[in-house]
């Protein structure tokens, strides 16, 4: 059964530890590198890249200024396509709601669509509590699973693995989960996939029960959408009698219209293809085709308290793709275990801490996992300004404030002689004792100064800034930043070609 | 307090700086990207279809519609075909000359049934030149979506050029959304270990694509 992330330690210390792994290092550069060039190209191809990349940002700005009327809408059209609608206000509330969900079908066992909600939530081993086995049908997540790991990036989750730990861990341990792995199993990635299909074509073609997340739901018509490559979303989505969906509620789009947008950004900012091989729809039910019963949980466990602050709340725009991870620096080096949830990366840094309402050592160090190199910036298909966040989230731990916590207002108290602090502190000495990070951060700002002048080269000041913190400074992060910009910092759109 | 009392009520209480006339179509979404990225004739359109198709390694073939069963036949005869599950509405002059047993998706088939099939013969919804994409919306010449998906040959025919749009923005007025769709682009692929891609993982592992032209006698 696959380890939760809770109980991960600090960012600087989790980041030490698999800045030691050469293998993992080599494998995130390659990994890293090809992704990000594939993607550039996948991009330069549309010549309207900046106005689709505004639209998406506006389109998910609209839904989150009004989610409260879109989820109304959303229940409304998913209940009438004959849906049946949940609300969890947690992880353990939506736990609660799929394990009896489940229990309710007599089923002992589940498939699953890779999701990174179901991992926020530990649902596995939730359901693993409850005497129920889920099986994770995602190459990647099979092969974490497999090996009783953690993913670490969002779209290729075990790039830490390379073949032969692969062909190593299908041997030991397929049998132990269904059909075992062939005789004389190579490393080769065909024979590998081929193991892989063998052992999880038993699992699709008995399972009853069938669970997902998914990319967008849209309000008007009550569609949900799963956008995958391998065809195991297919088999899960289509195959099961009962579907159970736990979505994120800032998942919502309006409107069918609007998916001609995120069509466009989010494989060629992911996997950098035109289309990834398969999109599924789904409306409710249809009679004869697909599940008999759809269940979706919409899920809030932190995300209305991230909406409720008016900077950090654009980090709920996120549609996933992974771009940010692939060129970020300190992901390079750190590695996606390091951010101690399932989200890695520059996404991981905003929105595990606002998630999470920055409640521990881990949380508050993750704002200084950052050169502030602006790259991921520049590359989000939803023009999500990390940097501005991550620089809002250092002032709060540094000098506290306002955070919304499980719905309510808590007052975070400053850092300072805290034991946050020094994590937070150990984390930017962390970047600073890793001059290849700066490097990577600064070159890659070198590189897109052009698109940006107004926004470098301000990246290194602030660093140094960080560095500088062990008293609280006169002036915070947050005025610094608008003052060297210039502006009042509202987020541009169309930076990237 | 229910969860969806719960949750709402926290939306509410986090949007509290949002103006009170806003309504939920503001602030206005900026609609001038593309509706098609460049100007191509009807032909190019297939052109590009057949080319981006290619590029993700479905195979392609072109036919007139009386070509259209030999073509077929064929096809599944190079792949030693026996068993072809077909969608109740298909053309049946499509098998015309294929020797082999068509049977009739059947609701009654279990998925373990679709997994002793080897070939599966679909038309599709439409087609998405830019991005090389088959979509298929469940139609009566489509069948449900688990016969494209278990067996592991897929032909799909495209009418065209009646059939192919230039983009994705000229594909989604013209699909139901009320309808399961399921979009491909090209077969199942895999790039999860050492980004080493391989096809067929779970989906068809080969995508046969017929360009059918409107041309020629029926
Ligand atoms: S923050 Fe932007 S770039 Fe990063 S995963 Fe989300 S959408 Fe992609």
């Amino acid at each position: 059964m696959s380890r939760s992330f809770l109980g991960m330690p600090a960012f600087p210390r989790a980041a030490a530890v698999s800045t030691r792994d050469p293998r993992l290092r080599a494998n995130l550069a390659h990994a890293t590198h090809t992704i990000r060039d594939k993607r550039a190209r996948a991009v330069a191809e549309l010549d309207d890249w900046a106005q689709l990349r505004a639209a998406g940002a506006a389109v998910k700005d609209r839904t989150l200024r009004h989610l409260d009327h879109y989820l109304e809408q959303l229940e409304e059209s998913v209940a009438a396509a004959g849906g049946h609608v949940h609300w969890a206000a947690d992880a353990d509330e939506a736990n609660r709601i799929v394990t009896r969900l489940v229990r309710e079908t007599g089923e002992r066992e589940v498939v699953k669509v890779k999701s990174m909600a179901t991992q926020e939530i530990g649902l596995n081993e939730a359901l693993a509590e409850a005497g129920i086995r889920a099986y994770e049908t995602d190459l990647a997540e099979l092969i974490v699973q497999l090996g009783d790991d953690l993913p670490s990036h969002i779209l290729v989750p075990a790039i830490h693995r390379n073949r032969g730990e692969i062909r190593d861990i299908f041997r030991r341990e397929m049998g132990k989960w269904g059909r075992p792995a062939p005789e004389g199993l190579s490393d080769s990635p065909a024979e590998l996939a081929e193991a892989a299909r063998l052992h999880l074509r038993e699992k699709f073609l008995t399972a009853k029960v069938g669970i997902s997340g998914a990319n967008f739901m849209v309000a008007e018509t009550g569609t949900l959408v799963v956008v995958e490559s391998e065809g195991n979303g297919r088999m899960c989505l289509t195959l099961p009698e009962t579907l159970i969906s736990v979505v994120g509620i800032e998942k919502t789009v309006p409107t069918w219209q609007d998916l001609e947008v995120f069509l466009q950004l989010l494989p060629r900012s992911s996997t950098a293809e035109r289309m990834n091989p398969y999109t599924t729809t789904w409306t409710g039910t249809t009679d004869g085709d697909g599940p008999r019963a759809f269940h979706l949980v919409l899920l809030d466990n932190g995300r209305t308290d991230t909406l409720a602050d008016t900077v950090g709340r654009q980090a709920l725009r996120c549609i996933r793709c992974s771009a940010c991870l692939n060129v970020c620096p300190v992901y390079e080096r750190a590695g996606g275990h390091a951010y101690g949830s399932p989200y890695p990366g520059p996404i991981g840094a905003i929105l595990t801490p606002q998630l999470r309402g920055m409640a521990g050592p881990l949380e508050e160090s993750l704002p200084y996992a950052s050169s502030l190199c602006g790259a991921c910036y520049e590359v989000c298909p939803v023009a999500i300004d990390i940097p501005e966040v991550l620089v809002h989230l250092r002032e709060r731990v540094v000098e506290g404030g306002p955070v919304t916590r499980r719905g309510a207002r808590v007052v975070l108290k400053p850092a300072k002689g805290h034991a946050a602090e020094r994590a937070a502190m150990r984390a930017a000495a962390w970047t600073f004792d890793h001059p290849g990070v700066l490097r990577g951060g600064m070159r890659l700002a070198a590189r897109t100064r052009r698109l940006h002048p107004r926004r470098l080269p301000g990246p290194g000041r602030a660093w140094s800034d960080t560095r500088a913190l062990p008293t609280v400074p006169a002036e915070s992060f947050r005025d610094w930043w608008r003052r060297t910009r210039g502006d009042a910092g509202g987020s541009e759109t169309g930076g990237v070609k | 307090m229910s969860g969806r009392d719960v949750v709402l009520a926290r939306v509410r209480r986090a949007l509290a700086d949002v103006p009170r006339g806003e309504g939920p179509h503001d602030p206005p979404v900026p609609r001038d990207y593309r509706r098609v990225h460049g100007s191509r004739t009807a032909e190019e359109t297939v052109e590009l279809l057949a080319e981006n198709l290619a590029d993700y390694r479905a195979v392609v073939h072109r036919c007139a519609p009386a070509g259209l069963p030999a073509l077929i036949a064929r096809l599944l005869a190079a792949r030693g075909a026996r068993t072809v599950v077909v969608p109740a509405g298909l053309d049946p002059r499509w098998l015309s000359a294929a020797e082999v047993a068509a049977r009739p998706d059947r609701a009654t088939d279990t998925a373990r049934d679709l997994a002793a099939v080897d070939s599966v013969v679909t038309g599709c919804a439409l087609a998405v030149a830019e991005t090389g994409t088959l979509v298929l919306d469940a139609g009566p010449d489509q069948g449900r979506r688990r016969i494209t998906l278990v067996p592991d040959h897929h032909i799909c025919v495209v009418r065209v050029p009646d059939q192919v749009v230039g983009s994705v923005p000229e594909a989604l007025p013209r699909l139901a959304p009320e309808r399961p769709l399921t979009w491909i682009s090209g077969p199942s692929a895999t790039s999860d270990i050492e980004l080493d891609r391989v096809e067929g993982v779970h989906g068809p592992r080969t995508l046969e694509v017929v360009l059918m032209a409107a041309d020629g006698e029926g």
